[in-house]
């Protein structure tokens, strides 16, 4: 099957390796994967931050792109969750029927990964192989918009030698929320801080997710505080095989000092120190 | 004037929150206490089977009201007055006040017991009565370590969920002048018991909220857990209710959705312990003379946008603020308002006015477990996006417009979108180490304060599909 990637802008930029996770999955099912290099952006950081009007152009051409595709992949479950929940709405609000009927059309041909897999291709094991304990983080989108189930349990639990241990309180959010990540930096801190202690009390190698965007969240608070824990996108793992693929970055991780500086401490109220300062500091220009 | 407590001088939410980040005492509280009320929300929602039917029917029955309020609210004025009430119309919280204090008044009265309104709150009645020399007694448990700790409230169902048992302690101490006084709760409750009975049984003039008026009776419920209410609903001569205009049910058989979403989404309870249900006046048993303010102060103002309207289905439960992440690290101060947490965030910009409260909306991950707990269904997320938008169009950041615009003309064309990618990885070349940047500058320096920034690889996606290709052909 001639499948579509829709990457999306930040993991074209920031996180390309999942891309290249994604296009091994689906080439090692036998399925062929085309990028169609005119997309961009799905709209949803101007949508979420009140720009509607900047959102529905990207909207527009986000479906242009992907006229005449057949089943489109898309390795975030936030912009998908922008398209299924606003794309209708921003459709409806520009009176303009014939873009609904195309949105509706085009929803119905778009998956984030692990539905893509499970519920559309249906499959479970993709060969992939991962001696490492993971644990999950179910984005806020893919939980409560997209109303995943257990379809990226079930993959990771197909993989070779992947010891799959639940996350404790995996329904409270990590504090990423886009721009509110910058606007409320300091309550975004907080409520990562919070996450980054359950993820340690799992004592995973790794903490896998279906969105970079909450890794990016959790990824950079981890790294900040020195802890060995890794982020990893679903894709990455399911990527890796006997061969090693993925694993020298991961060994690499591992290999880095430990350092304690308090993150699992008792108690939620307190902070690590260098937190604590930067909370005292004035609030940076991003925030209003 | 429309007034909100005292939103309208807020500090902003964010600046607002670090203070109350760095209250380790005031966190621990908050999240306790949230912790115990999710729990046992869970398990008394968890076991109906027609949950998700009755939030169904509870979000219908609102919209409806909404649809016809003109209707019901005249059909309640009716009802409520042969009954032997008096039903009054109050535009904002100066009249409402106005009003109060006229009825006071006319009865000589200098002091007046009151319970669970949330409305009086909103119009800062407190400060209003003591300012023509009457003195207001709260006496809903929590109200009353609000009032004797001269603090405010900071939930909407657990006023000083703020506050621990010790804490408690102290302000009875100082608030009720005593000389000694146990740590128990029992030891507590008895201390507020001899202080509110006494103004119970001496005061004459009783001051409430509502939970539900009903058109079709003319009646006016208030449901609680300490029978407080009860006592200071039946006990004076003269008894005077003020409620929101969006409180009004068609029907006494709509209370048979609403009694069983409230006290499950509020308190974890099956059922209030005390449910009082009371019409007009009745001759020899309870209060001989019985006063609704109705209150707009805004609320017309939310009626009129249909995208947010949805708003005015709140029945008050606080479900939203138990399950808010974002609540549970700041708690309720933080938002400024007596209203706070995700319905604050969307109801006190629309009450006060958008210019007031404007860093409210952004409060918020857009995490959705609001939405996903609330017993009426209000799409929280969806509104707090729609003010967004509205702030963005009225008033807005030129900086962030200009942000905004930017991004917008570079994912315009994939070419844009490029070049954009390029010119990030030159710019961030002397703030990356090891691929990550530790201290950004501009608006991401608010991100590397606490975390570090994946830096951009060297090739984006889209350059890695065009050199496979080509190595493809």
């Amino acid at each position: 099957m001639l499948i579509s990637l829709f990457i999306t802008c930040y993991n074209d930029t920031l996180f390309p390796e999942t891309g290249k996770a994604v296009v091994t999955v689906l080439e090692r099912l036998g399925h062929e994967v085309e990028f169609r290099d005119a997309q961009t952006c799905c709209g949803q950081m101007h949508y979420n931050t009140g720009y509607a009007a900047e959102a529905l152009p990207l909207m527009r051409r986000t479906i242009d792109v992907f006229r005449g595709s057949g089943p489109i992949c898309v390795p975030s479950a936030s912009c998908v969750s922008m398209m299924r929940d606003h794309y209708p709405k921003l459709a409806a609000e520009a009176s303009d029927p014939a873009l609904a009927a195309e949105v509706e059309g085009f929803l119905s041909r778009v998956s984030e990964f692990s539905e893509l897999l499970v519920d559309r291709l249906q499959v479970t094991d993709v060969g992939a192989a991962f001696p490492y304990k993971v644990t999950l983080h179910t984005s806020c989108h893919s939980l409560r918009s997209l109303h995943l189930a257990d379809q990226p349990v079930r993959l990771l639990q197909a993989v070779r030698g992947l010891e799959f241990v639940a996350l404790p309180r995996h329904d409270e959010c990590c504090g990423f929320g886009g721009t509110f990540a910058v606007k409320n930096a300091e309550v975004s801190t907080a409520m990562g801080l919070e996450k980054i202690r359950s993820i340690e009390e799992t004592g995973a190698t790794v903490c896998a997710a279906g969105d970079n965007s909450c890794l990016m969240q959790i990824g950079g608070l981890l790294h900040r505080q020195g802890t060995a824990v890794r982020c990893m996108h679903l894709a990455e793992i399911l990527a890796a095989t006997d061969a090693g693929d993925g694993l020298p970055a991961l060994r690499q991780a591992q290999g880095r000092p430990e350092h304690s500086r308090g993150t699992a401490e008792a108690g939620s109220d307190t902070y690590p120190a260098g937190v604590a300062a930067a909370l005292r500091r004035k609030p940076g220009p991003g925030a209003r | 004037m429309i007034r909100v407590g005292d939103a309208a001088s807020a500090p902003e939410f964010a600046e607002a929150a670090k203070g109350a980040l760095t209250n380790a005492q005031l966190r621990r509280n908050v999240r306790h206490a949230t912790d115990v009320i999710r729990g046992k929300r869970a398990v008394v929602v968890g076991e109906m089977d027609d949950w998700q039917a009755l939030r169904e029917a509870g979000s219908r029955i609102k919209a409806h009201v909404l649809e016809h309020l003109d209707t019901y609210l005249t059909r309640f004025e009716e009802n409520c007055t042969r009954a032997g009430g008096h039903v009054h119309w109050a535009a904002d919280a100066d009249e409402a006040n106005r009003i109060v204090i006229d009825i006071i008044r006319a009865h000589g009265g200098s002091e007046v017991i009151k319970v669970k309104t949330m409305t009086s709150d909103e119009t800062r009645l407190n400060r209003a009565l003591e300012a023509v020399g009457i003195a207001p007694y709260e006496t809903d448990l929590a109200d009353l370590i609000i009032q004797l700790g001269n603090d405010r409230p900071s939930h909407i169902v657990v006023p000083a969920l703020h506050r621990n048992r010790a804490e408690i302690r102290e302000i009875f101490l100082r608030g009720m002048q005593l000389t000694e006084l146990g740590p128990d709760p029992e030891d507590l409750t008895t201390a507020a018991r001899r202080f509110l009975r006494e103004k119970f049984l001496r005061v004459p003039i009783g001051f409430s909220g509502a939970n539900f008026l009903v058109a079709g009776t003319g009646s006016v419920c208030v449901v609680e857990s300490e029978g407080n209410a009860r006592m200071c609903l039946t006990l004076p001569k003269v008894l005077i209710t003020m409620a929101g205009i969006e409180k009004v049910v068609p029907s006494l058989q709509d209370l048979e959705v609403f009694l069983q979403l409230l006290p499950r989404s509020a308190t974890g309870e099956r059922m209030n312990p005390y449910n009082t249900l009371w019409t007009g006046v009745t001759p020899g048993d309870g209060p001989e003379e019985f006063h609704v303010v109705l209150l707009d102060n805004g609320r017309t103002k939310v009626l009129a946008d249909a995208d947010a309207r949805e708003t005015l289905h709140c029945i008050r439960c606080a479900a939203c603020l138990n399950a808010c992440p974002v609540y549970r690290q700041t708690g309720g101060h933080a938002y400024g308002s007596i209203y706070s947490g995700p319905i604050g965030a969307i109801l006190t910009p629309q009450l006060q006015g958008m210019d007031h409260s404007q860093s409210l909306p952004y409060a918020s991950s857009l995490c959705g477990a609001c939405y996903e707990v609330c017993p009426v269904k209000i799409n929280i997320p969806e509104i707090l996006i729609h003010l967004r938008r509205r702030i963005v169009e009225e008033q807005g950041s030129y900086l962030e417009r200009l942000a905004m615009k930017g991004a917008a003309l570079a994912f315009a064309d994939p070419r844009w979108f490029s070049l954009a990618q390029t010119i990030g990885r030159f710019l961030q070349g002397p703030f990356e180490r090891d691929g990550y940047v530790r201290r950004a500058p501009g608006p991401m320096a608010a991100w590397t304060a606490t975390r570090d920034l994946p830096a951009m690889p060297r090739q984006s996606f889209r350059e890695w599909w065009a050199t496979r290709g080509a190595q493809r052909a």
